[in-house]
């Protein structure tokens, strides 16, 4: 994907996984690091916890008109719940990112490009399941050039409380190369296909 | 712990935020209100940020006590502010009355929500237009601007505070959930490049002071609280002494005075953008979020080759009567999308008293209206015969 | 010449107080309220302020135009609203003192709320509430305060509602500062109402005060002074009287006195010490969360 047309995201999950924290990260580091435009809404049930959560990021060269994210070209899925209600929204063509043990897919279109991590697991062998979030950002950054990964580290680093900056940042390096690898490998075997 | 007014810098924040760092920036040092979604971060916010700055934040019992708490402390001499939505707006009608009447400067952000009643708490809408226009009893004027992205909640709440202390009365910020809840990026300038205005003070002897005297521009000097006028101030029918006097020329007079202000210095108040309006053949005349959607939708026709125009209303009381009025002469259709069943569409329709057609885009709350609507309506328009 | 015969206007000691150009009032003859005006007036005076310091807020009703005759700052605001009112103007300007003098229909029916919550965060604001029993200016209907069975425009068969006492309504609410005086105490009403400005924190002062136009006529006790007697001659001095037992009981035990005085920290100061962090955090003792759950296995 090119840096350069309209991206438009969706991360799905429940309260107190940080999904909101996420988008918010990703439009941070798209809007002060990156210097181009995007907005990040969000829904949520009435509990503060527990519910089904959503954020929608769009990043732009250009002004945004319409904030919410009808179609997305990217879905990120950190609940069964959230990959159920959002898969029917995701474009033909688009890219599915879900977290392996945290959600079963089915009905996939075979025109997505599909991603999993196990980013809720490595977040918890690193130490706090909390960071599953961030762990699904660097994987996300491994992915797509929506935003720059340096701003996006950056972004991060600046948005979670200062004492935990080390451990997060190893998450966000972890999803990141867990990522990489899985490209690696796709372009070898896409090598062989041809 | 000491904190800044001014966050000179680049953030990605959402509305409701930058609404409080724009308060913050005009000088806000007080806060009376009472949660509500959404507009809840707009007290959270202040919360904290208020004691980092020397201010005051009380969460008052509701809605009729944090309007009734901003009146007494504006008089007090400070700049002060409350936030709220549909169901707490409708509670502050009766004091903001009494801020109209006593022409007391303060700041009331509506983030709106669909409604009526309870509605749907957490979700987007603009029906309480005509509510902030005409929702307390008797005649007045009153402002409200509508901010359509977080950037102009910061910029706007700036001036709601510098056009409440020239023009001595509550003004109001209608924004919406969309707008408050939607997070994006706010430049906040340097503290010496931001415009402050603060209410003129009397420069007469004590025993002169006739607090509702209006000044050359129609708007009287204010003495605070302390600073020795031993003014009365009163929500009955006031002389320019202050004195309650219970006739109709005093009625007269007086709202000649509170409406006068405002009808006089709409040069000063009225505030719009405009979009390609030369040629258009429609003219899509919007506010708040849906201004935002007006906008891609005018963008999207004219790359169409359609001939549509924008009108972003930034103030919308007072309404531009007489730009809109010259404008339904020279265009086929008026086009207002709300999100509401049709408010502020019916001064198009007063104002264009048939010269041209004016046609609503509406939804009555819950969700944004997409740009796709508006172009539809827009194609419509121009294929309607006359 | 007329000019050399003409005695000088005859001066009230409270001139400096009044807006003088505004006299005559609205009271009716026979009223409590000027008496309570007048022991306003003499406390402020007595308490030495600074004119500029001390504002007067009312809301609306008879007792609520005594912000309209006095000459301080002073704002009379909406029916019911005079304590929110008063708390931002206090709080945007702490070194003055905010005095609300208004009614009981006006503080405790349409302002209930606002009383209860002032009185909670001890908001540092003397409340005067002349109690007449009615709703005077509006010629006189059902009150929170109107006994059992009296009659009023709106309740001409007699009050199906029981009254509720104020000032232990006060007191458990937090109030710090609780005393209560017929219209008729003039002297003791004077020295309690300086008291209530001088204290610092939530002070009420409730007058138990004469309406005879619109209530006593009602009632049949048509005459000012046999009204204003016969709450005087029923009351009882009790100083330091559990405000809940301070009852207003017209038989034989109609309570005065000053029932609560007390200092404790008003809104304003635990405001400034939780935000220079003085506060410690809540719970106080923490929580031994193994305790908790033994517990809740036990």
């Amino acid at each position: 994907m090119t840096g350069n047309a309209q991206r438009e995201l969706v991360i799905t999950g429940f309260g107190g996984q940080g999904i909101i924290l996420t988008g918010n990260i990703l439009g941070k580091a798209a809007t002060i690091h990156d210097g181009r435009h995007a907005t990040m809404t969000q829904s949520y049930g009435p509990e503060a916890r527990g519910g089904a959560c959503s954020s929608q990021v769009i990043v732009s060269d250009s002004d945004i008109p319409f904030p919410y994210v009808e179609t997305p070209q990217i879905l990120v899925c950190m609940s069964q719940e959230g990959f159920d209600n959002n898969r029917p929204s995701l474009i033909p063509g688009g890219m599915l990112i879900w977290d392996t043990d945290l959600v079963e897919t089915h009905d996939l279109d075979p025109s997505w490009s599909l991603f999993e991590a196990p980013a809720t697991r490595f977040a918890e062998e690193l130490g706090n399941k909390m960071m599953a979030n961030i762990v699904m950002l660097g994987f996300l950054s491994a992915l797509t050039d929506m935003v720059d990964p340096e701003s996006l580290k950056k972004a991060m680093l600046g948005s979670v409380p200062p004492q935990t900056k080390e451990k997060n940042e190893a998450a966000f390096v972890r999803g990141r190369e867990y990522g990489l690898a899985i490209l690696k490998g796709k372009a070898r075997q896409g090598a062989e296909v041809s | 712990m000491p904190g800044k007014a001014v966050l000179t810098g680049t953030h990605f924040m959402n509305g409701d935020e930058a609404c409080c760092e724009g308060a913050l920036a005009a000088g806000c040092r007080f806060f009376g209100g009472y949660p509500i979604t959404p507009a809840t971060e707009v007290a959270e916010r202040m919360s904290k940020r208020l004691p980092q700055v020397g201010g005051v934040f009380i969460q008052m019992e509701d809605e009729i006590a944090s309007m009734a708490a901003i009146l007494g402390a504006s008089w007090g001499g400070q700049k002060s502010m409350t936030s709220t939505s549909g169901p707490g707006f409708s509670l502050m009608m009766e004091n903001i009355g009494l801020g109209l009447c006593t022409e007391t400067p303060c700041v009331i952000c509506n983030v709106q929500r669909a409604g009526p009643s309870t509605g749907l708490p957490t979700l987007v809408g603009q029906g309480d237009m005509m509510q902030a226009r005409w929702g307390s009893h008797g005649p007045y004027e009153i402002i409200a601007l509508c901010p359509a992205s977080p950037q102009e909640m910061f910029d706007f709440t700036i001036q709601a505070f510098n056009l409440s202390e020239q023009f001595r009365l509550p003004v109001l910020i209608m924004a919406d959930e969309v707008v408050g809840h939607m997070n994006e990026r706010v430049v906040i300038p340097p503290a010496d490049q931001i415009t402050v205005i603060d209410r003129a003070k009397p420069n007469v002897p004590p025993a002169e002071y006739l607090p509702y005297h209006p000044g050359p521009d129609g708007v009287a000097p204010m003495a605070n609280f302390g600073d020795g006028y031993f003014m009365h101030v009163t929500g009955l029918t006031h002389d320019e002494r202050g004195y309650p006097t219970m006739t109709p020329a005093a009625q007269v007079e007086m709202t000649d005075r509170i409406v006068g202000k405002i009808r006089n210095n709409l040069d000063r108040i009225l505030d719009y953008e405009t979009l390609f309006l030369d040629d258009a053949q429609v003219a899509v005349v919007a506010y708040g979020i849906s201004a935002r959607s007006a906008r891609g939708a005018v963008l999207t026709a004219r790359e169409a080759g359609l001939k549509a125009g924008l009108v972003k209303l930034n103030v919308a009381w007072p309404f531009p009567e007489d730009f809109i009025r010259e404008l339904s002469g020279r265009v086929k259709t008026m086009i207002m999308p709300e999100i509401n069943l049709g408010q502020m569409v019916l001064e198009l329709e007063r104002l264009a008293q048939g010269r041209c057609a004016v046609r609503l885009v509406a939804h009555p709350g819950g969700t944004i209206i997409s740009p796709r609507r508006i172009v539809e309506a827009i194609r419509q328009a121009l294929e309607e015969r006359p | 010449m007329t000019t050399a015969l003409a005695a000088a206007p005859p001066r009230h000691p409270h001139d400096d107080l009044l807006r003088t150009e505004r006299i005559p009032h609205i009271w009716c003859s026979g009223c409590g309220i000027g008496i309570v005006f007048g022991s306003l007036m003499a406390a402020i005076t007595k308490s030495g302020l600074a004119r500029q310091d001390v504002a007067v807020v009312s809301g609306i009703g008879c007792t609520g135009r005594m912000a309209g005759y006095i000459r301080l700052d002073s704002f009379h605001t909406t029916h019911g609203r005079a304590i929110p009112f008063a708390t931002g103007l206090k709080l945007a300007r702490p070194q003055g003192k905010v005095i609300v003098a208004s009614g009981d229909g006006d503080l405790l029916a349409i302002g209930g709320n606002h009383f209860i919550h002032a009185a909670r965060r001890n908001m540092d604001l003397t409340v005067i509430c002349v109690n007449n029993f009615n709703y005077g200016m509006t010629g006189g209907q059902l009150a929170p305060s109107t006994p059992f069975g009296a009659k009023t425009t709106t309740t001409p068969q007699g009050n199906p509602d029981e009254p509720f006492n104020f000032c232990a309504l006060a007191a458990a609410c937090g109030a710090s500062y609780v005393a209560r005086w017929t219209a008729l105490h003039i002297r003791r009403l004077t020295n309690t109402i300086l008291e209530a400005i001088n204290h610092k924190g939530f002070s009420f002062v409730e007058i138990v005060a004469p309406c005879p136009t619109a209530f006593g006529r009602r009632n049949k006790i048509r005459g000012a002074l046999d009204l204003l007697k016969f709450y005087y001659d029923r009351s009882v001095v009790k100083n330091h009287l559990a405000p809940g037992e301070a009852t207003i009981d017209f038989d034989h035990n109609l309570v005065v006195g000053k029932f609560v005085e007390f200092d404790r920290p008003t809104f304003l100061d635990h405001y400034q010490m939780v935000n220079r962090g003085e506060v410690e955090a809540w719970p106080a003792t923490g929580v031994d969360a193994s305790a908790a759950g033994q517990r809740k296995a036990g």
